[in-house]
């Protein structure tokens, strides 16, 4: 097990992708002076997303619009894996013309955000998406990146990426969890 | 979960899961865009049997939220008037390439029987099987019980619901006494003891002749209809009579506590098992029933055409 980000480090990447956010220029036609809306995804998008928004907040003095993004009805592997029971999408404001920053904690092959670009279209059209994540560990199979990067941190297939997060799990940290040789990831 | 057959398949975990699921279909069901990508190219099959408006549509409804394509199919009007058998015709379906199949019938154990017998390969969800079971029913109305009596909670645990009528002839009530007992409510049936099965006795409910003596401790009130189609025999004297000891008129509806709900799974004879007073009052969560229906069938069907392909 090898820690890439501790409790700290986490903190600082937040401050730092909120900076990015605030900094971003908006495109011509969004709506409201160009303030985004954070969409996190769930699980721990959504506390990310919590975070940015008090951060964008302290850095601004601009409220922030946060909302909670269930993906797993428009995932395109429902087939094979074992479903997970959807969580409560929580989108209480229009994303229509808004700039999205999407939140998420680990991009790994970019399936989860190709299923949430589906389920931000079902809630409207934004002026702009853009992605933000804690960790992007490599390995796309499709067509994605993301803006805002906390750590960029090469991985092997094989590898796991645990992200806690306090609200979620206690403890902030990341961590790569390399395979055992008995097969799966164990710490 | 593989199949929806009998309620009582059901463990507490998984069906608090369905209810969970149906919370969030319903969301979904709020916004202006309704339709889901989520079981886009699967066919879902309603083999029905028996004459049905509620089911048969909101099973069509849930099917087509979910983007699966819908193959609707009555008896009547199809070979089956011509004498084909059900085997004969679940194999047609798996023909033509069913990935689930949604049956009414008026044979109990027909959708036993077609989960069990290599016909078809898909999943199948048990939409009335004769006076057997009906467990989407029960999941409908479960779930507006929760949302209505323990908003916030897992399950039903501490209510106490009553069920009344014609327990003998309701599929209904079967899938009600295991799913609500399974999920922590206390049932009580009521019935002339014409109407009361075989058996009853060791179902996980209680027994009563007299509506009267139990109103007063009931969380919730389910009306059966009185079904005269499948009556042959006599098992009351009179409607009158009937209507009398064990219809919910307006001086039963006032003996109930304040947050006590009504339901009745529809179709209602009016002034015979319920009031008009009852049906449409405050207390009626009759048309939630319809209204439920859709997001509870819509999550039956996500859980069992997802995640079953190995891989």
């Amino acid at each position: 097990m090898t820690t890439v980000l501790t409790g700290s480090d986490v903190t600082r990447a937040v401050t730092r992708i909120a900076h990015q956010i605030a900094e971003a220029a908006p495109p011509p036609d969004a709506a409201v002076g160009g303030h985004p809306v954070l969409l996190g995804i769930h699980t721990r998008g959504v506390p990310l997303a919590r975070r940015l928004a008090a951060e964008y907040r302290r850095i601004t003095g601009r409220e922030v619009a946060v909302g909670a993004l269930d993906i797993t009805l428009y995932r395109d592997d429902l087939r094979r894996t074992a479903t997970r029971t959807p969580g409560p999408t929580d989108v209480p404001f229009p994303v229509e013309d808004r700039v999205v920053v999407l939140v998420d904690d680990v991009l790994f092959s970019g399936r989860t955000v190709r299923a949430a670009l589906d389920a931000i279209r079902d809630l409207g059209r934004p002026a702009a998406v853009r992605l933000a994540v804690l960790v992007d560990r490599g390995h796309r199979r499709l067509p994605v990146r993301a803006d805002h990067v906390g750590r960029n941190q090469p991985t092997s297939l094989d590898e796991h990426v645990r992200v806690r997060l306090a609200e979620v799990d206690g403890t902030d940290g990341v961590e790569v969890l390399q395979p055992t040789p008995a097969g799966g990831a164990s710490a | 979960m593989r199949h929806l057959l009998s309620t009582a398949d059901l463990d507490p975990a998984a069906a608090v899961r369905v209810l969970d699921t149906a919370e969030h279909m319903a969301a979904t069901q709020e916004r202006e865009q309704k339709k889901l990508p989520a079981l886009r190219g699967r066919a879902v099959v309603n083999l029905f049997y028996e004459d049905s408006t509620r089911t048969r549509v909101s099973f069509e409804a849930a099917a087509k939220r979910l983007s699966a394509d819908v193959i609707t199919f009555a008896a009547k009007g199809s070979s089956v008037s011509k004498g084909e058998s059900l085997k004969d015709t679940a194999a047609t379906l798996q023909a033509l390439g069913a990935d689930a199949v949604v049956v009414r019938h008026p044979a109990a154990g027909a959708a036993y029987r077609l989960a069990t017998c290599g016909w078809v390969t898909g999943p199948v969800v048990n939409a009335g099987d004769g006076q057997h079971e009906h467990p989407t029913q029960a999941l409908v109305d479960a779930f507006s019980l929760r949302r209505r009596l323990c908003p916030g909670a897992r399950d039903l645990a501490g209510t106490h619901v009553v069920i009344v009528g014609d327990v003998l002839h309701s599929r209904v009530a079967r899938s009600d006494v295991w799913l609500l007992s399974t999920l922590g409510a206390r049932v009580t049936l009521v019935a002339p003891p014409t109407l009361v099965p075989l058996g009853a006795g060791s179902w996980p409910c209680a027994v009563s002749f007299d509506l009267d003596e139990v109103l007063p401790d009931a969380d919730a009130v389910m009306l059966l209809r009185v079904q005269s189609e499948r009556m042959t025999g006599q098992f009351f004297p009179t409607a009158r009579e009937y209507t009398r000891r064990y219809g919910l008129d307006a001086r039963r509806l006032r003996a109930l506590k304040d947050h006590a709900a009504v339901l009745h799974p529809g179709p209602m004879n009016r002034g015979l098992e319920i009031s008009a007073e009852a049906a449409d009052g405050p207390r009626s969560l009759v048309l939630d029933q319809v209204s439920n229906g859709v997001a509870v069938r819509m999550a039956v069907l996500f859980l069992l055409l997802t995640g079953n392909e190995g891989g």
